[in-house]
């Protein structure tokens, strides 16, 4: 990758620098160690059981209907809530998890035989997975991280998982394995720091999506269902 | 001064403020469901006050290495393939704007809500240069179709405008036949924008927070406007003021919790978006471009001075939506994009006091402001400070505030005057008193009785009432 171009830099920071009252700083400096540490005490010490609780629980607060099934009954769950939402078209992430949950008959063949449109991510054809998508009915990807405590699914973003699967279709589903709901954000956002402090490169892309699109701008009412979808369900793989 | 709005004195725009009583309604309604939405997410995580002093070790850390932090975030920017720039000035951060529009041969452009492109006023400058604006959050928009319509709220843009309004702005400037319910409007909106995301050539968005270390911004949204603004157009570029900065992914998080909550009541709005360089190889949405654009324009100034800590607000205007003034007067009165109390310590800093000195007396000291504040920012004490420095260092104590306190300081300046004005109160203010309260004082009582009604001088003074009752302990 080319290196972006930074201008206008050292003026700028050498001013701060003034101000401060110091000489500037390119090195040298160490985050303290905070004196209150509250968001750690969240759900401390709740199980895998009490954390699915409490993100159901979380879920009617945000306008997004919940459905727990098994690894066994995903396919005809899924198929269901898309049925609920008025059937395809259908836009999915390239993700093996798919096939790892059983999914693929469902996408390749059950709904392709009923005249449902599905289209599975592919980076290669460029603009035309946006296209697909911005007339889809139904967006589903898996979530990769869920916080229990807001009810939110963090999705990371890469080839396969183009960012406006969750954005461009009317409605959204999230596939939500239980192994990956945690309480808080904060579980999520060490997950991340330690890959940058490994040198890792992170996703271009991290969304923190919780429930449907919504806005209040007109008269403080509450709307759901601005630009982004208008309805969501998420749903939980219980032994997974 | 960019940031300024309407053109009327402070005093007669805040006798507008005053007389429009559909915003004053809709003002008060709004801060009392923000506020009690603020509140009830605070007491449901417990430790608020732990939460509060956190977010304000933060910010202090952050802004005490501020030149360090922003190095970090450049370099990290830099190496994922992002331009930065470095705006000492609005006319600098715009020119640069410009450049990279005009390079791209952009017609149209859209924007996720930035207070910091209002306070440099980026729009014109593109508009100027033949491209079309459109704002994409849905308050940000009702105001631009309706001709540019300042905001009157930090987080509600278009707060002081009714359905009705808003339907008939709708009307004059969009095909739309449809009624005033939010949702008829607000899907009209929907179908609107989705054709402007889809066939702009730029994105342009503000930032909540950058985080330095992995040169990423955070988008803070309920609507997903900043999403589509920045996964569709093929240039993406983000304008920060330069003190919205973290350390790492640790203290964002943290802020977050913080600014959805105070700002609305929120555990964590619908779209969170932490967005690193332009898109990666491979990818198919996403910017292929990305250009980042830290703007200075006045904070440096601020930095080293008592007024520091202002640099540690988050915009969440818990602030705005506790003060009594503002529910009075609405947020046009103050003539900055930033109002509230918040405005009116963070406007005179920025935009100076020739525009701005009444600001900080637009407000009665009573703290609720510095008790709502998430970051803990002396709201108050820095209003207080404003009013010193303005009397002190600059001499330029608002008019009617000279001309009472020179009134006083007669009145005052020997106890034989002073005697005399108060005995003589009750008979002339007779003339304006109905009832025991006066509705239209003269002179220095005049702005506020415009207002409300000012209780009538009692007709015993405190000194004759004080004095006879202590003869009557004597008797018992």
């Amino acid at each position: 990758m080319t290196a972006g171009i930074i201008h206008h830099r050292d003026k700028f920071l050498q001013t701060i620098a003034k101000k401060l009252g110091r000489e500037q700083r390119t090195t040298g400096v160490t985050r303290p160690r905070w004196k209150h540490l509250p968001q750690w005490s969240v759900f401390k010490g709740y199980s895998q059981e009490d954390l699915v609780e409490a993100f159901k629980s979380q879920c009617s607060r945000i306008h997004t209907d919940v459905v727990e099934t098994t690894t066994d009954q995903l396919a005809a769950t899924l198929k269901q809530v898309v049925a609920g939402y008025g059937g395809g078209p259908v836009v999915t992430w390239d993700d093996p998890r798919f096939a790892e949950y059983g999914l693929s008959p469902l996408l390749h063949e059950e709904w392709p035989s009923e005249k449902i449109d599905v289209h599975v991510w592919n980076a290669s054809i460029g603009q035309k997975n946006i296209e697909f998508a911005e007339k889809a009915n139904v967006g589903i990807t898996f979530s990769d991280i869920t916080l229990a405590e807001s009810g939110t699914v963090v999705l990371f973003s890469s080839g396969g998982k183009g960012r406006t699967v969750s954005f461009l279709p009317q409605t959204y589903v999230a596939i939500v394995p239980k192994s990956t709901i945690v309480p808080r954000m904060t579980q999520a956002a060490v997950f991340i720091h330690k890959q940058i402090e490994k040198g890792e490169q992170i996703p271009s892309c991290i969304n923190f999506i919780t429930g449907p699109s919504n806005s209040a701008d007109i008269e403080m009412n509450l709307v759901v269902g601005v630009h982004g979808p208008i309805k969501a369900t998420y749903i939980i793989v219980k032994d997974r | 001064m960019a940031m300024k709005i309407g053109t009327g004195e402070f005093k007669e725009r805040i006798e507008k403020g005053i007389h429009n009583s559909f915003m004053r309604g809709a003002v008060a309604g709004a801060q009392e469901r923000l506020r009690t939405r603020r509140l009830e997410a605070a007491k449901e995580l417990g430790n608020w006050e732990e939460w509060r002093a956190l977010g304000e070790e933060i910010r202090k850390h952050t802004l005490e290495n501020l030149d360090y932090y922003l190095w970090q975030l450049s370099e990290n920017v830099a190496k994922r393939g992002g331009h930065v720039f470095f705006a000492q000035t609005a006319e600098e951060a715009n020119e640069y704007i410009r450049d990279v529009v005009v390079k791209k041969n952009a017609k149209k452009i859209v924007k996720s809500k930035s207070m910091v492109t209002e306070e440099i006023h980026l729009n014109p400058v593109l508009e100027a240069a033949g491209c079309e604006v459109i704002e994409t959050d849905l308050g940000e928009y009702i105001l631009q179709i309706d001709d540019h319509d300042p905001p009157s709220h930090i987080v509600a843009p278009a707060l002081h405008k009714n359905k009705e309004q808003i339907r008939d702005v709708f009307k004059a400037k969009l095909d739309y036949k449809k009624t005033e319910k939010p949702e008829e409007l607000a899907l009209h909106a929907r179908h609107t924008l989705r054709q402007a995301y889809l066939t702009a050539d730029v994105g342009i968005t503000g930032c909540n927070f950058a985080i330095a270390e992995s040169g990423s911004i955070t988008l803070v949204t309920n609507e997903g406007n900043a999403d589509l603004v920045t996964a569709l157009p093929k240039t993406q570029i983000t304008v920060m003021g330069m003190e919205r900065i973290v350390p790492t992914f640790e203290e964002m998080e943290v802020l977050v919790s913080l600014l959805t909550r105070s700002a609305v009541g929120q555990k964590l709005t619908s779209y969170i978006t932490v967005l690193t360089g332009p898109r990666n190889q491979g990818e198919v949405d996403g910017p292929e471009e990305f250009h980042l654009v830290i703007v200075d324009n006045g904070r440096a100034n601020i930095l080293g001075t008592e007024f520091q800590s202002v640099l540690q607000c988050i915009r969440c205007a818990a602030c705005v939506n506790v003060c009594p003034v503002y529910r009075h007067i609405g947020g046009h009165s103050y003539g900055s994009i930033y109002s509230g109390p918040i405005g009116a310590v963070l406007s005179p800093l920025l935009g100076g006091y020739d525009d701005y000195k009444e600001l900080p007396y637009a407000s009665t000291l009573c703290a609720a402001c510095t008790e709502a504040c998430p970051v803990k920012i002396p709201l108050h004490d820095l209003l207080h400070k404003h009013r010193q420095a303005i009397v002190e260092r600059e001499g330029k104590a608002p008019i009617s505030e000279r001309l009472a306190m020179k009134a006083f300081g007669l009145g005052a300046a020997s106890s034989a005057i002073y005697k005399l004005g108060s005995k003589m109160a009750p008979s002339a203010m007779n003339p304006f008193t109905v009832n025991n309260r006066i509705s239209n004082g003269p002179g220095p009582l005049k702005a506020w009785t415009e207002i409300r009604e000012f209780p009538a001088p009692g007709k015993e003074r405190f000194r004759d009432w004080f004095h006879n009752r202590q003869k009557g302990d004597h008797q018992s």
